[in-house]
């Protein structure tokens, strides 16, 4: 970019000392045409985005026409006999997000902590590059891993399911979330049929997704803290934990939120992990331990090859449905990470 | 602990010396008198970790798998292993937090407890990751093992057939062409639009950026839903290799735009102010300055992008179709790719399709590593920080300059060198 500066005019100057001089921008033809592709790089790019939320509103508009409000809260798919909506998906949809970032919040937090503030300079990168690696784990390997490893041999063990959900079923069960119905834990001969392919499994599996995704939002913003306050506090004397409360901590929390809201804007999303480990139903199942769920995502999955129009814009609906709500939750985290100090301009 | 009264006071107070300075006797400075030997003075430690610290934890650790063996052994009816781990960690803490006590105050109480948590935190989810990729190639070893497994490809292997017949050729050249037509569009555009988004500010590139950022919520399957309604239902095209590739292209777009967008905001100001007060154009700035010292972050996000997209089974289910044939052309019939291959393998009953299915994801795994791996080593570096090889080339680009100012110099004035005209 050039910027030519006229020389003042000596006459004009002295008669308005005050008045500013007249700065001109030229650009080199270069420049131009440099502007214009990266002009054009950013419209086709807003052209497909556009195109695509666009097209699934219209698609999905037939489907919402013929049920209106109904949509939302019939519990039922069966687009050929024309009643079908997405409560018990969406309930299920919620339920296994919430599963996945209560575990995964304190865990990303910690591994978060630890490699920004605890661990040795010399590994600290190492680590970095494990988390990253565990964010670019195929979702189907966490499938598969939750599949045949998890819930078979950790959680829901032998015939009588001996575990964790076990466990928190019989003596949490009080708890409308933790109860399931047809499970008797006195009864010597109950099977562990009703505590598998459960919200609670997949929403662990999810979990495992979303972890590396909020810890390295984390890590990234806490090793951001200002190193003079970091300084002014130990100086003070805090201890590292009294450092990481009064400094790191505060300044990250924008951060934190943020990196939650997006771990949680991709477990409503998640598709493959769920599919593979739920058994599907489409009537509203508060209960996470209970066998039975679903999910958006798993739906759309599972009808996709039909072949009558109105199904089609039954899932597009359904999709339309699901992406309102991620958008709601990453633009709440985009708002926070924005307010807070961490989004701050770091030049110095 | 240790009465050595002796000890410290050799190490710490400086020895009075024998013989009095010979100083002239008017008053004038005093140099310190030091010790003969510089040595005498032992280093200080300044490790914040004691000895007691390390006798804390091992004592709370070993506490407290005793009594967790107590309790599932002799006193409750408590059994499982995952039940064991987690008493037994409650006891721990419960252990160290009293013997803590003992001899420490609230604050550093605080402090300790939080590092015990901070630290199994971590160590949790170190296991975690290993046990995931660990019990993929644990059980995916034994097609591994087969030449055939990465040769063949499934035509004339029914599920029941061992793992000597059969494999997945298929599903690999799949995975590779998708990516790379997916990378092919994604990346050029991506870069663009991030460049578009930091360079040019103002209303409609936050408009954008607003898009963008909107849709990297988009879920995986309503992209591949979105490809599926326009190219397949409603173009009327069939499903193959490229409506695959497209659905992740629409997938992987907006990530690798906002990764890169964030990478180039973080460039710092000053850099770009010093290379146009240089008087470099806006374009040269960008390319010698701003995307060299991006060039890390922005690898960075490319390669998670890929590894986002090549590992994600949703879009693909829904537009590249299934098929048991080798298809490299993606542009026409049904193509399969590794995802998805294990995706249809492992909800199979027979155990050699499952076996397949998990050789599958360790290949796909190993790709993934290797992509990890490749990026850290072509862009892992800070901004600033050169690699040998690039350090070399500054060093020969440098005393190349050298070696022509000397000889500009020797010949005289410069207005005559051929390179100015």
């Amino acid at each position: 970019m050039t910027v030519v500066v006229s020389p003042p005019d000596p006459a004009e100057t002295a008669a308005r000392p005050a008045a500013p001089r007249r700065v001109r921008q030229r650009r080199t033809p270069s420049d131009l045409a440099f502007r214009g592709v990266i002009r054009v790089g950013g419209i086709i790019v807003l052209a497909v985005m556009l195109l695509v939320g666009i097209f699934l509103t219209l698609r999905a508009v037939p489907a919402l026409r013929t049920m209106g409000w109904r949509f939302l809260t019939a519990q039922e798919w069966d687009p050929a006999g024309g009643d079908f909506g997405v409560a018990g998906v969406l309930i299920g949809t919620l339920l296994i997000a919430a599963v996945a970032v209560v575990i995964a919040v304190p865990l990303a937090t910690g591994a978060a902590l630890y490699i920004a503030e605890y661990a040795p300079r010399r590994i600290a990168p190492v680590l970095v590059n494990l988390v990253d690696l565990m964010a670019a784990v195929p979702s189907v390997v966490y499938g598969i891993w939750g599949l045949y490893l998890l819930q078979p041999h950790l959680l829901v063990q032998g015939e009588h399911g001996e575990g964790l959900p076990r466990w928190l079923a019989t003596y949490l069960g009080w708890f409308p979330l933790f109860r399931v119905d047809g499970f008797d834990p006195s009864d010597p001969l109950g099977s562990n049929s009703s505590l598998t392919s459960s919200t609670f499994i997949a929403g662990i599996i999810v979990a495992m997704m979303v972890t590396p995704i909020i810890s390295s939002v984390m890590r990234e913003v806490f090793s951001q803290a200002p190193v003079g306050e970091r300084e002014g506090a130990y100086a003070l004397g805090a201890t590292r934990w009294g450092m990481i409360r009064s400094v790191v901590l505060p300044f990250g929390r924008g951060g934190m939120i943020g990196g939650t809201m997006l771990g949680l804007g991709r477990a409503l999303g998640e598709t493959i992990g769920v599919y593979l480990v739920i058994s599907f139903v489409f009537v509203i199942q508060p209960h996470i331990l209970q066998v039975g769920g679903g999910s958006i995502s798993s739906l759309i999955a599972l009808r996709y090859a039909e072949s009558n129009p109105i199904g089609i814009a039954g899932l597009m609906a359904a999709g339309l449905v699901l992406f309102a709500m991620t958008l709601l939750v990453n633009f709440g985290a985009g708002l926070i990470i924005n307010r807070s100090r961490s989004g701050a301009a770091s030049d110095a | 602990m240790t009465p050595r009264p002796t000890a410290y006071a050799g190490d710490l107070a400086a020895p009075p010396s024998p013989e009095p300075p010979t100083a002239p006797p008017r008053p004038a400075t005093t140099i310190p008198v030091r010790p003969d030997h510089p040595g005498a003075e032992r280093r200080r430690t300044t490790s914040t970790v004691r000895r007691t610290d390390v006798f804390a934890v091992l004592g709370a650790a070993v506490a407290a798998v005793c009594l967790t063996a107590l309790l599932f052994t002799a006193l409750t009816p408590f059994d499982g292993a995952l039940g064991f781990l987690v008493v037994a960690y409650l006891l721990f803490l419960a252990c160290y937090l009293v013997l803590v006590r003992l001899d420490e105050a609230g604050p550093v109480v605080r402090d300790r407890f939080a590092g015990v948590l901070v630290h199994s935190l971590a160590v949790t989810m170190l296991v975690a990751l290993v046990v995931v990729i660990g019990f993929t190639l644990f059980r995916g070893r034994e097609p591994l093992a087969w030449a055939n497994f990465y040769t063949q490809d499934m035509r004339s292997a029914g599920p029941l057939d061992p793992l000597g017949v059969g494999g997945i050729r298929h599903a690999i050249i799949g995975t590779l062409e998708q990516i790379g037509i997916a990378l092919a569009i994604t990346i050029p555009l991506g870069l663009l639009c991030a460049v578009f988004l930091s360079e040019l500010p103002g209303a409609f590139s936050r408009f954008v950026r607003i898009v963008v950022e909107a849709m990297t919520a988009l879920p995986s399957i309503v992209a591949g839903l979105f490809i599926y309604a326009t190219v397949i239902l409603a173009l009327g095209r069939q499903k193959s290799g490229f409506a695959a590739a497209l659905a992740l292209s629409v997938m992987m777009l907006p990530i690798i735009i906002r990764a890169a967008d964030v990478v180039l905001r973080l460039v710092p100001g000053t850099l770009r102010e010093a290379s146009l007060a240089l008087g470099a154009s806006q374009w040269r700035t960008i390319w010698h300055v701003v995307l060299p010292t991006a060039r890390s972050g922005a690898m960075t996000a490319i390669i998670l992008g890929t590894a986002r997209g090549i590992g994600e089974t949703s879009p693909v289910l829904l537009t590249a179709g299934f098929t048991q044939f080798t298809n490299a052309n993606p542009f026409q019939a049904n193509q399969v790719s590794l995802p998805l291959f294990v995706f249809d393998s492992i909800r199979r009953p027979d155990a050699t399709m499952v076996a397949r299915g998990f050789g599958a994801a360790a290949v796909l795994m190993a790709l993934v590593l290797l992509l990890f791996v490749l990026a850290r080593l072509l862009g892992g570096r800070a901004p600033g920080q050169l690699s040998r090889a690039q350090r070399r080339r500054r060093a020969l680009a440098s005393r190349r300059d050298a070696m022509r100012f000397a000889r500009r110099a020797a010949a005289g004035s410069p207005p005559d060198h051929p390179n100015q005209r």
